[in-house]
């Protein structure tokens, strides 16, 4: 076989999908059902020079990649649920620092411990806004291990170009569930590094000041540019300042810079949507099941196709509306209580026309746990 | 290089309350690092939120002003990932031993390379009054309106149990002192704590009946003394300055480079 064809879990698929990134320091705690990437890390990191740190908790690890990321490192976390939460708190330091970082968030059930070894996808709305204030977010997610590969450096190349940090939200299915990986050759994805300032020494640098392009150049820590970093409002200098134009600019800047680039931030893939009157919307591991019931149907003469979403923060609006224009029903399916279902519902023309097909019992969702739904909303009865 | 030269001049004056110790923290800190002539590039000063947190908007070096309570993760982050930089993280005495207690011990456990100066004002000086783990039992504070219960911590001996390998305290009364601890801290390899007390006229004293900041400071004079001193045995309620531990063990930045090297010839 191959030395580039892997037969492992998803959580080493992220990892492997960070180190082709460029990863160069990661910090974790250990927790269920992310635990992997952690110690997979701390076996190659040091491998390639660089460096890996299990810290006291997540509220330190998330702090820690932030020090690192100024320092001129590709940086990542990794976690479930509960240590989600408790990043919160520096996430939202990392959106308004601008600290590009990438936080894993292998999901689980919650709420609290939940059902830690089971598969949930309840926390799509946590990572939308589970820091506090108005903020933008980019939360990506995948469906198989070539997926997570891609969308894992699709999150290091997006923290880079938009300086900000990236959610990839998996599950617990994805996480350890084992398949194929092919791991790209060198160059065969292209990688966004970090833009350095070309500011030279005693000119003054202005960390916070967008280029025309809207890219803010860096520069690192140690490096001859002294600047402050903050996470209160700041100016152009990064200095704290509550004069009302600083912040409303500021706060204006933090959100238009992900949502006015909501195109080129969006990945999805669509699966037999041309003339779909049945249009499943999935994402993560439910997909999976999705397609398999979209796959199933096709052959018996059924017009149904599946929308699968990966960029699920910011929403793709626009491609959700158009997908679902013509569609007779749209059914979201996915394993929490209607995260994404009320998004689809946001912004279809008719809301009326959604459904969820749903598990929130920590089992995974099967094909006929879809077809049950949807012989109801066809009115075929149960 | 001159001291004036090491401060961003444009924000002064300071926000700090009239009579405050901390600009006397801040002082004693510049004073040792021209006195070991370090560039402003080399130095990456880490602080976390309150009053003591706003010296690193005043010093020109690479300032990283971050959440309640994480300056030393934060630092430890920036250390690893650049050992060749000083970090210098000073805190206040909530924010490193309420909020920031666990970070506190495991950046002592790990002995990572970081200088942790704790400006201990014993309240909680930005919001208002409010007592914090070294307030100590008894004390007034706008939360303790009928005395204080909590017990205090004793910094110096919690580093050391941490497992510090400098520990040190002094005041703002005693700067020479100060400065050269400080100095000291600084150049030890490896986790480094210095507690200052540092007074707070404002609310403390104000709360405490402690008078002005001369007579706080006037305090500091009459109720420290050098550690292992005579007048120590003959009073115990005396508190010990100078310098508790200073041993050395290995870093964790250098530790970190064994396991690369280990790593890397398994390869």
């Amino acid at each position: 076989m191959k030395e580039n064809i892997k037969f492992i879990q998803g959580n080493e698929a992220c990892v492997e999908g960070a180190l082709y990134a460029g990863l160069e320091f990661f910090a974790g705690y250990p927790i269920t059902p992310s635990t992997e990437i952690a110690e997979l890390m701390s076996y190659r990191l040091p491998q390639k020079g660089c460096r890996f740190i299990q810290m006291e908790d997540e509220i330190a690890s998330m702090s820690a990649i932030i020090g690192a990321s100024l320092t001129g490192h590709k940086v990542m976390t990794a976690t479930s649920g509960p240590g989600f939460s408790l990043m919160q708190e520096a996430l939202g330091y990392a959106v308004m620092a601008e600290i590009p970082c990438v936080i894993v968030n292998v999901q689980r059930g919650g709420p609290s411990t939940g059902i830690p070894t089971h598969v949930s996808q309840g926390d799509v709305n946590q990572a939308r806004w589970g820091t506090h204030g108005d903020h933008a977010i980019v939360t990506l997610t995948a469906s198989n291990h070539q997926d997570v590969f891609a969308m894992t450096v699709e999150g290091f190349n997006i923290a880079e170009t938009y300086r900000t940090p990236v959610i990839l939200l998996f599950d617990e299915v994805i996480g350890h569930m084992r398949e194929r990986l092919v791991v790209p050759e060198e160059g065969e994805i292209p990688l966004v590094e970090r833009l350095r300032t070309s500011v030279s020494e005693g000119v003054d640098y202005h960390p916070y000041l967008p280029r025309e392009d809207g890219r803010l150049p860096m520069s690192d820590f140690g490096g001859v540019h002294r600047y402050n970093v903050t996470g209160l409002f700041h100016d152009m200098w990064g200095f704290p300042s509550d004069n009302p134009q600083v912040v409303h600019d500021l706060l204006r800047h933090l959100v238009d810079k992900i949502n006015n680039n909501v195109n080129q931030i969006t990945n999805f893939k669509s699966y037999y949507l041309d003339d779909a009157e049945s249009v499943l919307i999935s994402y993560g591991s439910s997909a999976r099941s999705a397609l398999h019931v979209v796959e199933l149907l096709r052959p018996r003469g059924e017009r149904i196709g599946l929308l699968e979403l990966q960029t699920l923060w910011p929403f793709p609006d626009q491609l959700v509306r158009r997908t679902c224009e013509h569609a007779k029903h749209v059914i979201v399916v996915e394993m929490n209580m209607g995260q994404i279902l009320q998004e689809v519902r946001r912004v279809v023309d008719q809301p009326r026309k959604v459904f969820l097909a749903n598990r929130i019992d920590g089992v995974f969702i099967t094909p006929r746990d879809i077809r049950n739904i949807m012989r109801l909303v066809q009115g075929k009865g149960v | 290089m001159a001291i004036k030269d090491y401060i961003r001049e444009r924000f002064f004056p300071h926000i700090w309350c009239p009579g405050c110790g901390h600009g006397t923290v801040m002082n004693s800190l510049l004073r040792a690092l021209e006195s070991l002539g370090m560039s402003r590039n080399e130095i990456v000063m880490v602080s976390g939120i309150g009053c003591s947190s706003r010296i690193s908007g005043y010093v020109d070096f690479h300032t990283l002003h971050t959440i309640h309570g994480r300056a030393l993760a934060f630092a430890t982050g920036v250390k690893l990932s650049r050992p060749e930089l000083n970090l210098i993280v000073p805190m206040g005495d909530g924010d490193a031993l309420a909020i920031g207690g666990n970070h506190f011990i495991h950046a002592a456990r790990r002995n990572i390379d970081i200088t942790a100066i704790v400006m201990n004002n014993r309240i909680y000086g930005m919001t208002g009054g409010q007592f914090s783990p070294l307030s100590g039992y008894g004390t007034m504070a706008t939360t303790a309106p009928y005395s204080n219960i909590d017990h205090a911590f004793d910094t110096v001996e919690l580093a050391i149990a941490a497992g510090a390998t400098f520990v040190a305290r002094s005041t703002s009364y005693h700067v020479k002192q100060l400065s050269k601890i400080l100095r000291d801290a600084i150049l030890h390899e490896g986790f480094s704590v210095v507690e200052v007390l540092s007074q707070c006229p404002t609310y403390f004293g104000r709360k405490n009946r402690a008078g002005s900041a001369v007579d706080m400071m006037e305090q500091y004079k009459n109720d420290t003394t050098p550690i292992g001193s005579k007048a120590k045995k003959e009073n115990p309620d005396l508190i010990e300055r100078g310098i508790f531990v200073q041993k050395e063990m290995p870093e964790y930045c250098r530790e970190y480079d064994k396991i690369i090297e280990k790593a890397m010839k398994g390869n």
